[in-house]
């Protein structure tokens, strides 16, 4: 895992979170590294901490010990050379898909130009729909766009939280390709939370499975052939899909 | 289409309404309420009189002068209680506290302090219009998810940012809604405001041709007086439409 050098390290990370006097852990010790043009996605059932994990990574959350340090940097804010996609709520529903996409780069005061604009659109198949708002598309459409405005960003990190959850299998697959196309277009790493364990193995060159029970790390799988679209169709891929289904399931 | 339907739906009310008038009157008798066959015929007369219009001009500039006060005063606070929890703490029981006090009691003392022309009574209708907007802007800036903030704060925004591109736009239909009913409240406010010390506005009109016990007179008050209400929420509701496009389902 140490093929490149760091653009996130997370360190010792914990977070737990008080209400009504009892005191709920959500994560322990959870440490892990992402290269530079590498992918990780992090399984787990409901409620292990992914979400949190993501936010925490992402600098929206302060953890309760432990730090997440992108390139050199201790993230404490949301860091401008991240993106995020979350799998609800990501388009504002008052704004117009051109509006969503440009508000990030926007605020940002990052220039963008027409032709990279349309370059993007066109990449992600969503050509004239500038002028509707986001519950007039579809859900498949609502997350391209939401990834179109996170590409705008010129991000080095990518970071979904369960982006295709919400959508039809086919749609999703389509999607799962689009991302590895962008993945190697664009040349970011992404981090990729699901509960879909196909998914993490199409997507993610590391597996790092959660453990509800002690909110920690169980075990990181490595998975250096994902990437490819043929890898789906492949005996390792199966395999592998045996191998994270296993181990999600053994008791730690 | 729907402009025509909306046309038509105002037509048919009208008509049902002028029949439900007419029997009242068949039934109270002329003298108390005039049928709307007199009244409308003495509004075909009074509208090509200046002295009408002037009452109408006064009133009109009241009740919106009143509003806008209202809204520029009450919806900066509303949306920054709203957005800031600490701040909604400090103020709430102050706005709790001075909500349920029928503010329109405050009027001799209104009208001590800013005298009995136009200032006192846009001031009036100002006071009773804040507390409710103030209200329901706070309660709509409340509705952003912690979802929206994460997603909002990881596009690097700032605070302003949150302002423009967060909060006011989820606020919004609250306030529109709030400024809607503000309306009703508003032209109540007005018609009482205007009946004591002055000698111009619609709320006069009515009571001076109560005074001469001329009724047809008295109801053209009344019908110029809801058609200001009814104007200015079909402003409001057309201002809306436009500004909250995404809110149309």
């Amino acid at each position: 895992m140490n093929s490149f050098p760091d653009l996130l390290r997370v360190e010792g990370l914990c977070k737990s979170f008080t209400s009504n006097g009892t005191t709920k852990k959500v994560l322990t010790d959870v440490s892990f590294r992402l290269g530079y043009y590498d992918s990780i996605a992090v399984v787990g059932p409901s409620g292990c901490g992914k979400s949190t994990l993501l936010l925490i990574a992402a600098g929206l959350l302060r953890p309760s010990a432990g730090y997440v340090r992108f390139e050199k940097d201790i993230c404490r804010e949301p860091n401008n050379k991240v993106a995020v996609v979350l799998q609800e709520y990501g388009l504002f529903p008052w704004k117009t898909v051109q509006e969503n996409i440009i508000l990030g780069a926007r605020m940002q005061h990052i220039r963008i130009g027409d032709d990279v604009l349309r370059d993007v659109k066109h990449e992600l198949g969503i050509e004239g729909l500038d002028y509707l708002y986001p519950h007039q598309l579809s859900g498949g459409q609502r997350q391209r766009v939401a990834l179109a405005r996170a590409l705008l960003l010129q991000p080095k990190l990518l970071m979904l939280d369960e982006p295709f959850a919400a959508l039809d299998n086919i749609t999703r697959e389509r999607l799962q390709n689009h991302l590895l196309t962008l993945f190697t277009h664009h040349r970011f790493s992404f981090l990729l939370i699901t509960h879909n364990i196909e998914e993490a193995v199409f997507l993610g060159r590391h597996i790092l499975i959660m453990d509800p029970q002690s909110a920690g790390i169980k075990t990181i799988i490595e998975n250096q052939n994902a990437g490819a679209e043929a890898f789906r169709e492949s005996p390792q891929y199966f395999d592998q899909v045996k191998r994270v289904r296993r181990s999600l399931q053994a008791k730690s | 289409m729907k402009k025509v339907t909306t046309a038509m739906t105002y037509v048919l009310t009208f008509l049902v309404v002028i029949a439900a008038w007419q029997i009242a009157s068949l039934i109270i008798g002329e003298m108390i309420l005039p049928g709307p066959l007199p009244t409308l015929s003495r509004l075909l007369q009074v509208i090509g009189h200046a002295a009408f219009w002037e009452h109408m001009r006064a009133s009109v500039w009241r009740i919106i002068a009143g509003l806008a006060l209202a809204f520029i005063t009450a919806v900066p606070l509303g949306l920054m209680l709203g957005s800031s929890p600490r701040l909604d703490r400090m103020f709430t029981p102050l706005i709790y506290l001075s909500y349920p006090v029928p503010k329109i009691v405050f009027l001799p003392v209104v009208l001590l302090l800013f005298g009995l022309g136009d200032t006192s009574k846009i001031i009036l209708i100002t006071l009773i219009i804040f507390f409710q907007l103030i209200i329901t802007t706070r309660d709509s800036a409340r509705q952003v998810s912690t979802a929206m903030i994460y997603s909002f704060r990881s596009l690097g925004g700032n605070r302003w940012h949150f302002f423009r591109h967060i909060i006011w736009p989820v606020s919004l239909p609250g306030i529109f809604t709030s400024l809607r009913i503000g309306i009703g409240i508003a032209v109540a406010v007005l018609f009482f405001v205007e009946s004591i010390g002055t000698r111009r506005g619609m709320g006069f009109y009515i009571i001076d041709a109560w005074g001469r016990a001329d009724y047809p007179d008295m109801f053209v008050g009344i019908i110029a007086l809801s058609f200001i209400g009814i104007i200015l929420y079909e402003v409001f509701d057309m201002l809306e439409k436009r500004v909250c496009r995404w809110n149309q389902n």
